[in-house]
């Protein structure tokens, strides 16, 4: 029987009954959130892992385009690899299944769904998500979405291979893996929505008591605001592809333009359609899923600093309207991807001033915690290291969008290995550095072990040199005109000749980069069942609640009532006896 | 009550702060979020037709009597299904069967209303490929549908097989009734919007 306070009067000894579950129910159609979390984790693991591998065929192709891949390339069909040798249609469907199963199967789930699921009940002292059986059914739809696009590799003519972006009217004409993207995309889709309308309503109302607005980690904002972007910005994604099928399936012309030429024939349609409609409800997904994948690494990043320089995040009430403000005005941002559609120069003008407004709540929060370092007696353990990464790199990743949110600067670097090197910059040695720091400082609460110092610096070292050897040679070639979607790596254009020996040197660190993954993946098993155990529930003597639970945290996570006293980042307080009191300690 | 429920606070009973419990606050949040899906068509809508040389009138080749029906249709099922809500509130679970009943049989209704309607176009040969409007008219409508389908079974689960649950727990009964009913005056909000936009506009 539930009632309005049952965190004060449920005694443990009740819980154990929930430990006796079938293995089917405990770990595989859980509705635990920790379980499904760890399901999230090692499916965007993975995930993340195939993209990688898809991008470094690519990146051989670019590198020796027509030369036959070693080795591996024998283990290709003859309608992808015949020989060995990449043929243009398989390099195009390795473009767009990178981007896509990075940023919808990868990044995301790892920053919103994994981090999120784990973090965001046992940060505010809940007992679980709100919706325990959605959270379980939106794993799945995941797991079914992820498993559709994976599975349009195996179709007679290949995945989807228009890009992440899947424009119009090029997609509404494609082969069949299209139709499996979109079913797919839709899929993966209603999985977020539910995944954010259950995080929400967990943040609103689950909180322990005491756990006001202003005492939620920053972690906690940045997942709100995340579930708020992602459940109203994917839906016209959602309405978008609807069109698209309709457009594939019913023959209509939502997308395609009267007087549609292909292969030299009019195209047999009413026409009357609009391509550009496409673009306009892709990005207005598109920017708002930005940041989507930054924010969840912006508040995992605050959690270490905050807890590695022992003392309060500088400006942290300053973050929080921040992240908000940020919020709001990502949905007003998205037609800096349109720039070259002939919008106009009002239109045109609107985009670049609030681009160029959204810089300053970045910023804001960037500048903050690095001046929450300056005075800190700062711990420099392996998720530290990576937070510390982050901030250059995601500055940097973030400085160099600034001549692409300006139209005029915009019209010679659009679709050049600029843009290409400006979002990587954003994504991988931003974002995922973040996400790897998470990893590492969370790994002794889910596991009850600790993963191994010398693997982790090993990891991150050639990790942090390889991405940025890969990453800023892009930027040099994009500033030179090269085209981000060249088959052959522009070998055929004579001006590119000067720069294509940038193209072996990023393939090169690719591939060392990939070797910097081993470290990782094998400190990651192997930690987990003979890293060295953790003496404390709180191994980083951390003053949020997440490490007031037993390690591992059990079935309905606290042991005792929750009742929260103090903002999240309380490090040495005044006249406190340790250098960290807890939210839910009552004296300092 | 199952397992997993046990001990999720706010269920049944509203957390002070927020003045809501969970399922109303998900509910709201998931109309939210179908705002903007319905939002996305209807701005697709404008742009399609602003670019476009040819629009049809489309109080010509639509069944405006048979919309304006159908619109009649949803709102008094609408408010069948307050009064279904009301009576539930006071007990009288033979009132709120009766008019959860009236709920579903005028939404079957609706949906005869629209079937006829598209029969009409396709006898016509007005199919979805033929222009851009019909597309989006074809395809609004038809997701629209959808969401009646799914409502009925929500509703319908909750007039029959589902009141057990109200002999567990008679105010968790009703904050589950009141969140289909949310979810039903929201699909009956946007047949007006679809109607006023596709029919008379």
């Amino acid at each position: 029987m539930s009632s309005a306070h049952p965190a004060a009067h449920h005694d443990p000894s009740h819980h154990e009954s929930a430990h006796h579950e079938s293995f089917v129910r405990k770990y595989i159609f859980s509705t635990d959130h920790k379980i499904i979390g760890i399901q999230y984790l090692f499916m965007s693991l993975f995930f993340l892992f195939f993209g990688f591998c898809l991008m470094l065929l690519m990146r051989w192709q670019i590198a020796y385009p027509g030369h036959p891949l070693p080795i591996i390339g024998k283990l290709f069909g003859a309608d992808s690899m015949p020989g060995g040798v990449m043929l243009p249609q398989f390099y195009n469907q390795l473009g767009a299944m990178h981007g896509t199963i990075m940023v919808f199967l990868g990044v995301v789930p790892l920053g919103f769904a994994v981090f999120g699921n784990y973090l965001i009940p046992l940060q505010i002292g809940a007992k679980d998500m709100a919706f325990p059986r959605l959270n379980m059914f939106s794993y799945w739809s995941f797991f079914a979405g992820g498993l559709l696009m994976l599975s349009s590799f195996f179709l007679p003519g290949g995945p989807a291979s228009n890009g992440w972006t899947s424009y119009s009217p090029l997609s509404d004409i494609a082969h069949d893996g299209q139709t499996i993207w979109l079913f797919s995309m839709a899929i993966i889709i209603i999985s977020s929505l539910l995944s954010s309308l259950n995080f929400i309503t967990t943040i609103f109302n689950l909180r322990a008591p005491g756990m006001t607005f202003e005492r939620l980690p920053f972690f906690i904002w940045a997942q709100l605001i995340t579930a708020f972007l992602l459940l109203l910005a994917f839906p016209p994604l959602e309405g978008a592809a609807f069109l698209q099928l309709c457009d594939r399936l019913l023959g209509t012309s939502f997308f395609l333009p009267s007087g549609l030429f292909v292969n030299g024939q009019v195209y047999n349609v009413s026409g009357g359609g609009n391509a550009l409609l496409w673009q306009h409800l892709f990005w207005f997904l598109g920017h708002p899923e930005v940041y989507v994948i930054i924010l969840p690494a912006l508040g995992i990043v605050t959690e270490i600093i905050a807890c590695n320089t022992r003392k309060n995040i500088s400006g942290y009430g300053l973050m929080r309207w921040s992240i908000i403000f940020l919020g709001f005005l990502s949905f007003v941002v998205w037609s800096h991807h349109t720039y070259l559609t002939g919008m106009g120069t009002n239109i045109t003008a609107f985009f670049q001033t609030t681009t160029m407004i959204i810089s300053i709540p970045s910023v804001i929060i960037v500048s903050a915690l690095f001046i929450t370092l300056w005075g800190g007696s700062i711990r420099f353990n392996v998720p530290m290291l990576f937070a510390l990464a982050f901030l250059p790199m995601f500055g940097f990743g973030g400085l160099t969008g600034l001549p692409l949110g300006l139209a005029a600067t915009d019209i010679p670097l659009h679709d050049t290995y600029y843009v290409i090197g400006h979002f990587h910059y954003v994504v991988a040695p931003g974002v995922v550095l973040g996400l790897f720091a998470g990893i590492y400082y969370w790994f002794p609460k889910a596991t009850g072990r600790k993963m191994n110092d010398v693997l982790g610096h090993l990891h991150f070292w050639p990790t942090l040199i390889t991405m940025n050897l890969v990453f800023f040679p892009m930027l040099i070639q994009g500033l030179m005109g090269l085209n981000r979607r060249m088959y052959d790596g522009g070998a055929t254009y004579t001006f590119a000749h000067d720069i294509l020996y940038w193209n072996v040197f990023i393939s090169w660190a690719a591939g060392v980069m990939a070797i910097a993954q081993l470290p990782f993946i094998f400190n990651f098993f192997y930690s987990m069942f003979n890293g060295e155990k953790v003496n404390s529930d709180n191994p980083w003597q951390s003053a949020t609640l997440e490490w007031a639970t037993p390690t591992p945290p059990g079935h309905g996570n606290f042991t005792k009532p929750i009742i929260v006293y103090r903002e999240p980042y309380s490090y040495s307080l005044p006249g406190a006896p340790k250098d960290y009191s807890p939210q839910d300690q009552k004296d300092i | 009550m199952s397992q997993e429920t046990e001990f999720i606070p706010y269920i049944v009973e509203p957390r002070e702060d927020t003045g809501l419990y969970n399922a109303k606050l998900g509910i709201w949040l998931f109309l939210a979020s179908e705002v903007m899906l319905f939002g996305s068509l209807f701005s697709a809508y404008i742009l399609l037709r602003v670019g476009s040389f040819t629009w049809p009138v489309q109080s010509e080749i639509q069944n405006v009597p048979i919309g304006a029906i159908n619109s009649i249709v949803l709102l008094s099922s609408s408010i069948f299904f307050i009064r279904a809500w009301v009576a539930l509130k006071a007990d009288d679970v033979a009132k709120y069967k009766r008019f959860m009943y009236l709920v579903i049989l005028f939404a079957f209704i609706f949906l005869i209303l629209k079937g006829v309607e598209y029969y009409q176009h396709f006898s016509h040969g007005e199919f979805p490929k033929t222009s851009v409007f019909l597309a989006i008219y074809f395809l609004m409508t038809g997701l629209h549908a959808l969401h009646i389908i799914g409502g009925i079974l929500v509703n319908s689960y909750y007039a029959g097989p589902g009141m057990y649950l109200r002999a567990q727990n008679k105010q968790w009964f009703i904050n589950r009734v009141e969140v289909a009913g949310l979810y039903w005056h929201f699909v009956d909000l946007v047949w007006i919007f679809l109607f006023s936009t596709l029919y008379l506009l």
